[in-house]
């Protein structure tokens, strides 16, 4: 190496320095960053809809039209600077982006991620960076369990997968007891997510009745084939006629093309777990079936919150669509920063306040998101709780979209395990301590 | 084992392994000729999908016959192939053959990057359903289960397909400047052959193939962003296990392939993610140039 | 040549002072992206290496996976957290495994080559996305690193991961480029040129080619192993799925064969313009990305390095020019 080119380096390097400083600086904003599946596989389920309604509520808040209690304007007063940006790639690249983001661009606070992998990767360098992040979607309920067992800066709004699964155990139990006395059987994508779906509900359904058994070997096929089939063919041959599946995007999309046209709606009574994105976008094209996840999307309508009547008017009225539960996911997201700031600044006597004072107010907090009330009780006050509603989606042609009828909601602690006992243990351990009555 | 099952195992296993030949056959046909790895054909596949689905969805809400359908998928995939021919062939290959051949791969390597963009700029991140031909062709019972006829189609396809490359390559002037070419690119330019206007002509026919598996399968998968990166290592593998560029290897290794998998999937599912890789990896061990291998001359 | 006129040598240590520096200015994301940049740059120069004999690799992201995966494990299963030991692991591991597969692959030349090394790091990612054990597709999240007695916490940690990684990978180059200098490293360039010739001169190329293999072998699980550093989790999608194999083809063209230090510069341009393009068009960033791989092959066929053998070879004909017209 030559000098001259040496010292430039150096320069440039200082240079970059001085960049950064001042970019960190500007202080009248929160700057909120929000990732989400810009591109790739999970773009047109999640992507989508979650950037719509994370941006129709920083719209409302920064205008100050979010309906009570959270009709003040901004974060604390503060308006919100909004960073969309891509968490495609895997766990390296989110890892190396969040870093970018908070240590380059400055960013406050974190509100998103989709993927569990990409919550993996990120839940340890959220504590070493001292970033408050609120995850949105993403399922494993290793976050709190196994990364981080003291999170401080690290907070999930939302069930973690468990709670969903447990839920569907209940409502087959319940509901579907006469189609599964032959047995149920799963068909769920070959990744953790499939792979832990299918755990916690066949051990929730062996819990709750043991006389129902499970097929001898389940399928999981390859995340995104889209070719199934050899497994419709399978499906079709056995006597289970419930089948549990965690399928999501194309995926579930290909499976329901490929299985209508071989009749296998007609013989099986199908728990799509996250189908209720897909019954969204195909409507009448949906197999009538089950499916599930809390107070939202689809099991949000007719909850009459004022917050939830705004959210669906003005979704409506901006995507020409009603919002799926992604768009309500992200969009809880914003709204659990806004009641956190908002109430960190009463404590602090009206005075913007400081990070450690924005998470004394969220951890362990009950506060109301879009459609239901939401009680951050496990994980040491970071990992919330909600109800799980689960019922049956059909096509009502009169009123041109998919409704969910015959439903039933689950309390949160019926479906969750109590604070300080692991998920998997819960479920194999006969989920004690739940509180169903 | 039952031999009703076994029936069923063969038939998903033709439909599956169709379905990889047809994947597969476009990337054969390049690669035998021109000795190269396309990796845009997993682009020519996503866009042979999104173009049939959009013109499909358009298609069906006109009045005419429904059996039109079909004839949309061969239009998409024909146009693509065209197009595709005279943009990458022209515009970028041909610059670089002189090049090492693995510089050759990585350059479609970075087309198939921009054209996953493309994809993304054109049609949005919004998924395209158009499963009207699905039920067009009714279903068929066999050994006591409904199989959709589309599907069983794919294995007439791909016959149809591996008889008129084979016919071409043999039996025709075409084919035999083709058999020139490929034994020796420089002899037979010698001897007067256009052997630019065959490299292009190839890559259009290796395109319009990809394009049209795109177009085959739009109907029955959810057409969507990163489809186009699946379909690329199955691709692979399967050139791999038939012999770089062989087509009667392509459609053999498909077939041993899909039965193998749909084996797998019907007696111990727990396999089904490794089948394909543990196929590829025993050919190589025991057939190291794969199951129909061209001979090669040594040079010294 | 000595050690002393040894340009490339003066170079690396060069670059060692520069970077030990570097990091009392550099913030703590750019000193990341660096250490990354270490990483890839290790398993781009693996590839250089093999180029040397004409092959390259489409799944060199098993022995970087293989690497990482050593560490997760170890800090999983076994609690271990020492960054010498489980480097040292994790290297072995993949040494290993490329001794092994090497049995087999040397046999083959050209695409086969490199499309079964892809095969095999597809294989690897079909066992880690299917087993718990090994994490799934969450991957493994790593226990605080430690150093021999020195256990440092928080940005203390940082700081010395990269001192740390900065020295051993100045190590690594050394000694590649003392390996590529011997006769055994010469001796590839012919199996690049004509195997069977150099089969005549009473040399296999086929061990010549195991040789390189397993030294890139190395070097990948080197590589991989302070990428699961720096990043404190692995997981199979970011380190095993073949686009990874593809970046790091992508480094290895960027930079050029020229030097043992252009794959480390390679790998920090490429590292920028991913940073950059996916911050500025998040939505379009691969575009980008393949937009420049296809310029570079186009226009810097051989490379960013070839840039600097060009300045030189330039300065040369000046110089001779000038002392030609003196003697006139």
């Amino acid at each position: 190496m030559n000098a001259i080119p040496r010292k430039r380096f150096m320069a440039l390097a200082a240079a970059l320095a001085v960049l950064l400083a001042a970019g960190a600086a500007s202080a009248q904003t929160v700057k909120v960053a929000v990732p989400t599946f810009l591109t790739g596989g999970g773009a047109p389920t999640y992507g989508t809809a979650s950037k719509n309604g994370v941006e129709l509520v920083v719209r409302a808040i920064n205008e100050g039209t979010l309906p009570a209690p959270y009709n003040s304007v901004g974060l604390a007063g503060r308006k919100i600077d909004l960073v969309v940006y891509d968490e495609s790639g895997g766990g390296t690249k989110q890892v190396t982006e969040l870093r970018n983001k908070v240590q380059k661009e400055g960013v406050d606070v974190v509100v998103g991620y989709v993927s569990s992998g990409s919550c993996a990767a990120i839940a340890r360098v959220v504590e070493e960076l001292r970033v408050l992040t609120l995850l949105t979607v993403c399922g494993t309920p290793r976050i709190f369990e196994e990364l981080v067992k003291e999170p401080k800066y690290l907070f999930r709004i939302i069930n973690h997968s468990t709670a969903g699964n447990v839920g569907a155990a209940h409502y087959v139990v319940k509901k579907l007891r006469n189609e599964a006395k032959d047995g149920y059987m799963g068909i769920n994508q070959n990744y953790a997510w499939g792979q832990d779906a299918w755990r916690d509900f066949n051990l929730g359904v062996q819990t709750l009745a043991s006389e129902l058994k499970p097929a001898k070997k389940q399928q999981f096929p390859k995340l995104f084939s889209g070719q199934y089939g050899t497994e419709i063919s399978v499906l079709l041959r056995a006597k289970q006629k419930v089948v549990h599946s965690s399928f999501w995007g194309g995926d579930i999309e290909a499976l329901i093309a490929q299985g209508k046209a071989r009749g296998l709606f007609k013989r099986k009574t199908f728990v799509f777990t996250v189908g209720e994105i897909t019954a969204h976008r195909i409507g009448k094209k949906f197999p009538p079936g089950q499916l599930a996840r809390g107070p939202y999307g689809l099991y949000a309508e007719g909850i009459d919150t004022p917050l939830n009547k705004w959210f669906r008017s003005e979704y409506r009225k901006a995507y020409k669509q009603p919002p799926s539960s992604p768009a309500y996911h992200y969009a809880d997201g914003i709204v659990a920063a806004k009641y956190a700031y908002d109430t960190a600044m009463k404590a602090n006597g009206g005075k913007f306040p400081s990070t450690d004072q924005v998470i004394k107010a969220l951890e362990h907090a009950t506060y109301d998101i879009l459609a239901a009330k939401v009680k951050m009780s496990l994980g040491k006050g970071h990992q919330a709780v909600t109800s799980d509603r689960w019922g049956y989606a059909e096509w009502d042609d009169a009123k041109g979209e998919i409704v969910v009828k015959d439903v039933v909601e689950f309390k949160a602690e019926c479906v969750n395990p109590p604070e300080g006992v692991n998920a998997a243990d819960w479920v194999k351990g006969g989920m004690k301590g739940a509180k169903c009555d | 084992m039952d031999p009703e099952l076994l029936l069923i195992i063969l038939v998903d296993g033709l439909v599956y392994g169709s379905y990889l030949f047809m994947v597969a056959v476009g990337l054969t046909v390049i690669c035998g000729v021109q000795k190269l790895l396309n990796v845009t054909h997993g682009a020519l596949y996503a866009f042979g999908a999104y173009l049939t689905a959009t013109l499909l969805i358009l298609y069906f809400q006109v009045d005419w016959p429904q059996f039109g359908a079909f004839a949309v998928m061969l239009f998409a995939a024909a146009f693509l192939g065209v197009l595709f021919g005279v943009i990458i062939e022209r515009g970028l290959l041909r610059h670089l053959y002189h090049e090492d051949e693995h510089i050759i791969v990585l350059a479609t390597f970075a087309a198939f990057l921009v054209l996953e963009d493309v994809l993304l700029l054109i049609w949005g991140t919004d998924p395209y359903l158009a499963p009207e031909p699905l039920g067009l062709l009714g279903s068929t019972e066999i050994a006591g289960l409904p199989f959709d006829n589309y599907s069983l189609s794919m294995v007439l396809l791909s016959a149809v397909v591996a008889a008129v490359l084979w016919y071409g390559l043999n039996r025709t002037q075409f084919g035999k400047l083709l058999l020139a070419v490929i034994y020796d690119r420089e002899l037979a330019q010698a001897m007067g052959i256009n052997v630019n206007r065959i490299f292009l002509l190839t890559f259009m026919l290796g395109s319009f193939l990809g394009a049209l598996g795109g177009a085959y399968q739009a109907p029955a998968i959810s057409v969507q962003p990163g489809i186009g990166v699946e379909v690329i290592v199955l691709a692979f593998a399967v050139v791999v296990i038939g012999g770089m560029g062989s087509i009667p290897g392509a459609l053999i290794g498909s077939v041993i392939v899909g039965v193998a998998r749909a084996f797998a999937v019907h007696q111990e599912p727990a396999l089904e993610l490794f089948v394909i890789y543990l196929i590829m990896a025993a050919v190589l061990i025991v057939r190291p140039q794969g199951l129909f291998a061209p001979a090669k001359p040594r040079t010294i | 040549m000595t050690w002393r006129q040894d340009k490339t040598l003066w170079g690396l240590t060069i670059g060692l002072v520069a970077l030990l520096l570097l990091n009392f200015v550099v913030p703590d994301w750019f000193r990341s992206i660096l250490t990354l940049s270490l990483a890839r740059g290790s398993v781009a120069l693996g590839l250089l290496v093999l180029w040397r004999c004409g092959l390259i690799s489409f799944g060199h992201a098993l022995y970087f996976g293989v690497g990482a995966y050593t560490v997760g494990l170890m800090s999983r299963y076994l609690g271990i957290t020492d960054a010498f030991l489980t480097i040292a692991c994790a290297v072995v591991t993949a040494g290993l495994l490329a001794y092994g597969l090497g049995f087999l692959l040397r046999q083959y030349r050209g695409i086969f080559f490199a499309l079964l090394n892809m095969a095999f790091s597809m294989i690897l990612y079909g066992v880690l996305a299917k087993l718990e054990e090994l994490g799934s597709t969450d991957g493994i999240s790593l226990e605080t690193t430690t150093y021999l007695w020195y256990a440092p916490l928080g940005a203390e940690n940082k700081t010395a991961l990269f001192v740390f990684a900065v020295i051993l990978t100045w190590g690594v180059a050394v000694l590649v480029h003392l390996y590529l200098r011997s006769t055994l490293g010469n001796m590839t360039t012919a199996v690049r040129e004509n195997e069977i010739r150099l089969g005549y001169l009473g040399y296999s190329g086929e061990r010549a080619v195991h040789a390189k293999f397993v030294v890139s072998g190395l070097l990948g699980g080197f590589g991989g192993a302070i990428a699961a550093l720096t990043i404190g989790h692995v997981d199979p999608d970011s380190m095993v799925y073949w686009p990874v194999s593809g970046d790091f083809v992508f480094i290895a063209i960027l930079s050029g064969t020229g030097n043992v230090t252009a794959p480390f510069i390679g790998a920090l341009i490429y590292e920028l313009i991913r940073t950059y393009a996916f911050d500025k068009f998040p939505e379009i960033w691969q575009l980008i990305m393949g937009g420049t791989l296809l310029a570079i092959i186009m226009f810097l066929p051989n490379g960013l390095w070839s840039l600097v053998d060009r300045w030189r070879s330039r300065r040369r004909a000046g110089a001779a020019l000038r002392t030609g017209k003196e003697e006139a």
